[in-house]
């Protein structure tokens, strides 16, 4: 393995379980019912919605290459397809894949 | 050690009719795609899923290598970036605390805090036994961990035949599945809020401060609907 890599790999990983591991040790002292934990509830929920919106709308990687209008249009016709399907999770999401592939190369 | 019933029902939580698997795969798929572009080997690529588990951190790490990031820089980036873990954690280890349990089971399964495991978790752990929850969680994470491996593995194998647009189709499916997963998990006013506001200010502070865009969303929506909650009990 080359050791630029893997020191890469290893930062990434401390970095990563940083965070993990500092929120396990803080929440000993949090019980389920406090203030405190419905709190951090909410954080984790609208920081976890801020991401998604954000990989959707300033992507980083090869969805760059897709445009905000074809990225628009996958997101709610899937968002459509999830409330048909009663909620279900897999049929929006293999919709959008191929919707994705579809608009990309044809419109 | 670990109760094996409940691991075992932790595991199979991923092979059910809308589990996070398909989308876990993919996504992983381009991941182990874009390692083996970056002049990564097999191992290096599934040493890379299983110790960060975290996509977007994996994605930063990519970007930072790219441009010949410093080691530091990287540590920050990606640190900024999955600073949304520590929410996480402490939004779902109290749920599993149980003074019957060793601590370094908490302290080892807090690698498994992914939206995946994390949105399976927060969906189930009324069902079990608040005694046997980590032993449960470990089983999640351990199943989606090894999904994310696969998934690396097919990827690496396989990039050649990936074009742009099957590239493009994997990338859309995670954020998809996601929205979709915390829109189901919508289910009471805060956490409700906490999805709209979070959703609104994430793309609205990334014009201001993308560094930390999320984290800003995170606390300021979460704190707006925190608020509104109590307020709508009282």
């Amino acid at each position: 393995m080359s050791a630029n890599i893997v020191y890469a790999i290893l930062v990434t990983s401390l970095a990563t379980f940083l965070s993990r591991f500092l929120g396990a040790l803080t929440s000993e002292g949090i019980r389920e019912t406090s203030k405190l934990f419905k709190w951090f509830n909410c954080l984790a929920y609208a920081t976890l919605a801020a991401l998604i919106a954000r990989t959707i709308i300033f992507p980083a990687g090869v969805l760059v290459d897709a445009s905000y209008s074809s990225r628009f249009i996958v997101v709610l016709l899937s968002l459509v397809i999830f409330f048909i399907s009663k909620k279900n999770f897999v049929y929006p999401t293999i919709f959008s894949a191929i919707c994705m592939a579809i608009i990309n190369n044809y419109i | 050690m670990i109760n094996k019933n409940f691991f075992f029902k932790g595991y199979r939580s991923i092979f059910t009719h809308d589990s996070p698997a398909i989308a876990l795969t993919c996504c992983f798929i381009a991941i182990g795609a874009l390692f083996k572009n970056l002049g990564f080997n097999i191992q290096e690529s599934i040493f890379s899923t299983v110790l960060t588990y975290a996509l977007p951190g994996s994605l930063v790490m990519a970007e930072s290598m790219l441009i010949g990031a410093s080691l530091l820089n990287i540590f920050l980036a990606v640190w900024i970036v999955n600073a949304r873990l520590y929410p996480m954690a402490v939004s779902l280890f109290p749920l599993m605390m149980h003074k019957s349990q060793p601590k370094w089971k908490y302290y080892f399964s807090c690698h498994f805090i992914a939206i995946s495991a994390w949105l399976i978790m927060k969906s189930n752990y009324k069902k079990i036994p608040k005694k046997l929850r980590i032993d449960y969680w470990i089983g999640i994470g351990s199943a989606t961990v090894s999904v994310s491996v696969i998934g690396t593995f097919i990827g690496f194998s396989f990039s050649e035949y990936l074009n742009k647009d099957m590239m493009l189709g994997l990338a859309i499916l995670n954020p998809v599945y996601f929205l979709c997963m915390m829109i189901g998990a919508s289910k009471t006013i805060p956490v409700t809020l906490s999805v709209l506001f979070g959703t609104i200010l994430g793309p609205i502070i990334y014009l201001l401060s993308p560094e930390w865009s999320i984290l800003l969303a995170g606390v300021i929506g979460g704190t707006i609907a925190y608020l509104a909650g109590e307020h709508s009990v009282s």
